[in-house]
């Protein structure tokens, strides 16, 4: 299945913004593994902000990104978030007031505890009225977003922005999940060529697992993409920012590889 | 698009376990809420608890071993789902004749396991703030967004595509558009769709201080309507191209619509723009049009805002004269296993030739411009549509028909 990339945002350590992200992925300039900086969100109205959970603005700043790159309007584009945990800020503070004998819980609170918040702010932040799908698939979340995205462009015809966020929780939380590091990415899809193409993808899933799934050449980069299923989108943005026909392998679970053939535009 | 059948499907509700048990608490108008006794919560309202579920022991299935791991409310719910209509023996079925990696699991959630780290921070050591031990190896299991559907195809020995939706109330209609996309696309050639949802603190302390919530069992469209009532559920369909399984009065897929309200976290547009745009997209995937839909089955939460908007929406789709009606009153707002829950009654519709009114209702809202039934029908029903809105104005609409 062919479709083609337009837009790209990022945000992790060392890997804030794609201009940037592109050279150290195309080994161009060395990793520095700065602390990101604070994703700014500036869609989100300023009330909006600052209610916001941390995680909502991670994944509406390379939403942002990927969007005014590729110079698409919100309202025609749909859109799916991938999440493996989703707001565990939130859901700490709401299981950590379930604990006291007064449950009190704050409605704010409870609608920002919901999976889908990144999305329903982003459609709140846009007034986009297409479709928004938020899935979660554990260490595949970025893999099963790109097989959702892939087969909703080609099959509804339609741009989709692709969301794929995680934070690490915290305590006590981050014991049950210990994400390493922050890391969101987008990727603006569309069925066929635009003006602003980065690369062209053939994607096909295959049960064939004889060769290894792709990781990071360059061990820092390789402890950040093992270290959150959002970063699992890295061997795919290595192979667009070296811009040469490259063969990718996802792992989709532990039963399949999405093999996607990577050409420069 | 091509309709897809769907072979087999089944739900467990507060009306019972399987088809004939909702159909018979659906003609008998014989409502499944109950006042909230669900653990220690000490909210003043109704609940559609499941019976059972407690005792429902997860292990056995496919996989020789490991299964106790996904042990939570949650997944004990999935698997008295699954137990049903021999849901159970066709996926296997399906797993034999697609080949285990062809056929994919696509679930809607909206808290999955939460109920076990609820749990947990009751149990934090008091020195350091820890969690149980216990707990910790089980999150991925029971708590993460992606548990059912991990446990849902564990337990059938599938290995094709598998995801968990989780757009809040919507998440489980979803789940049948992605599913068809992915057997459109040939990503796979079956997929087991569905969802669950079960009681947990959360929900009842959050829709409480949200004031979302009725003190009584949740009346529908009716002019005193005061609420929601919560419940839980699990449903699944096997769906499958009809090639392969399309017997003459089998139940299909004919279309869906999905969309965004782009407007406000826990409140639908006021003018209903985004439900419009979802029941307009599902009739024109389906290639029908207003007049050809027997049956609208309402999202209807009985909130004041849920009913009146929604009825403005479905009033400017298909006018005042195709009969609409809400079964939260039967099952309680089953959260992101509605829009199954929603689908499988769609199915009981079409094959046993009934429309259920609205329990709990006595005065529909004159306010209300749409066709709403109070009563319960006895007539042929050949395409029913479905609505599920959900939190963060996420809206997707479902029609089946018989082929």
């Amino acid at each position: 299945m062919e479709l083609y990339i337009n837009g790209i945002g990022t945000l992790g350590p060392g890997l804030a913004g794609w201009a940037g992200s592109r050279a150290v992925l195309a080994g161009e300039s060395p990793l520095c593994e700065a602390a990101p900086p604070e994703p700014s969100a500036s869609v989100l109205p300023p009330n909006e902000q600052r209610r916001s959970s941390e995680t909502v603005r991670w994944a509406l700043h390379v939403a942002q990104e990927a969007m005014q790159q590729a110079e698409a309007d919100a309202r025609d584009v749909a859109s799916v978030f991938a999440s493996s945990d989703g707001e565990t800020g939130v859901l700490d503070r709401l299981c950590t007031a379930l604990a006291t004998p007064q449950r009190t819980m704050s409605p704010t609170l409870f609608h920002h505890s919901v999976h889908n918040a990144a999305s329903g702010y982003w459609g709140i932040a846009t007034g986009s009225q297409q479709s928004s799908t938020v899935l979660a698939c554990y260490d595949s979340s970025f893999c099963a977003a790109l097989l959702e995205a892939a087969a909703y462009v080609q099959i509804e015809e339609r741009p989709v922005l692709l969301v794929a966020y995680d934070l690490p929780p915290p305590p006590p939380l981050y014991a049950a999940r210990p994400l390493r590091g922050g890391f969101a990415a987008a990727l603006l899809l569309t069925r066929t060529p635009a003006p602003h193409n980065l690369a062209q993808l053939d994607l096909a899933l295959s049960d064939d697992l004889s060769e290894n799934a792709t990781s990071m050449d360059d061990a820092g980069l390789e402890v950040i993409r093992s270290g959150n299923q959002a970063a699992r989108s890295l061997p795919l943005l290595a192979a667009i920012a070296r811009q040469c026909v490259t063969l990718v392998r996802l792992e989709y679970l532990e039963d399949q590889h999405l093999v996607i053939r990577v050409m420069p535009c | 698009m091509a309709p897809l059948i769907l072979s087999r499907y089944t739900v467990v509700s507060a009306l019972g376990k399987g088809l004939d048990e909702t159909y018979r608490a659906l003609r008998n108008r014989r409502s499944g809420l109950r006042p909230c006794d669900f653990e220690d919560a000490g909210i003043a309202a109704y609940i559609g608890r499941v019976d059972e579920v407690e005792d429902v022991l997860v292990g056995g299935g496919s996989a020789s071993t490991g299964l106790e791991q996904f042990d939570c409310r949650n997944n004990r719910l999935a698997l008295l789902g699954l137990q049903q209509d021999g849901f159970i023996q066709a996926a296997i079925e399906a797993r034999e004749r697609y080949g285990a990696h062809r056929v994919a699991v696509i679930l809607g959630s909206s808290t999955s396991g939460i109920l076990e780290t609820e749990h947990a921070y009751c149990h934090r050591d008091p020195a350091t703030g820890a969690l149980p031990s216990s707990y910790l190896t089980s999150h991925r299991y029971t708590h993460n967004m992606f548990s059912s559907a991990h446990f849902v195809r564990t337990y059938l020995g599938l290995r094709g595509p598998a995801m968990v939706i989780s757009t809040a109330c919507s998440s489980s209609a979803k789940a049948f558009a992605t599913a068809a996309r992915f057997i459109e696309t040939g990503f796979c050639d079956a997929a087991v769709v569905g969802g669950v949802d079960s009681l947990c603190l959360t929900i009842l302390y959050g829709f409480a201080s949200l004031e979302l919530m009725s003190s009584g069992p949740c009346r529908p469209c009716d002019e005193d309507r005061d609420g929601l009532t919560l419940g839980e559920s699990a449903g699944f369909g096997l769906l499958e191209k009809s090639e392969h399984a399309g017997q003459p009065g089998a139940v299909a897929l004919l279309g869906y619509g999905e969309s965004c309200d782009g407007y406000h976290m826990s409140h639908p547009h006021p003018e209903g723009t985004g439900a419009i745009r979802a029941m307009q997209a599902a009739l024109l995937r389906s290639g029908l049009t207003s007049g050809d839909i027997d049956y609208i089955h309402l999202h209807g939460t009985a909130t004041r805002a849920n009913d009146s908007i929604e009825d403005t929406a479905v009033h400017s789709v298909f006018g005042p004269s195709t009969p609409c009606s809400s079964t939260k009153g039967w099952t309680g707002h089953t959260l992101g296993a509605a829009g199954v829950t929603g689908a499988v009654i769609a199915a009981i519709c079409l094959t046993r030739s009934f429309v259920p009114g609205t329990v709990n209702t006595t005065r529909i809202d004159p306010k209300l411009r749409s066709y709403v039934l109070l009563e319960n029908r006895e007539q042929p029903v050949r395409r029913v549509l479905s609505n599920s809105f959900g939190f963060g104005g996420n809206n997707c609409s479902l029609i089946f028909g018989t082929v």
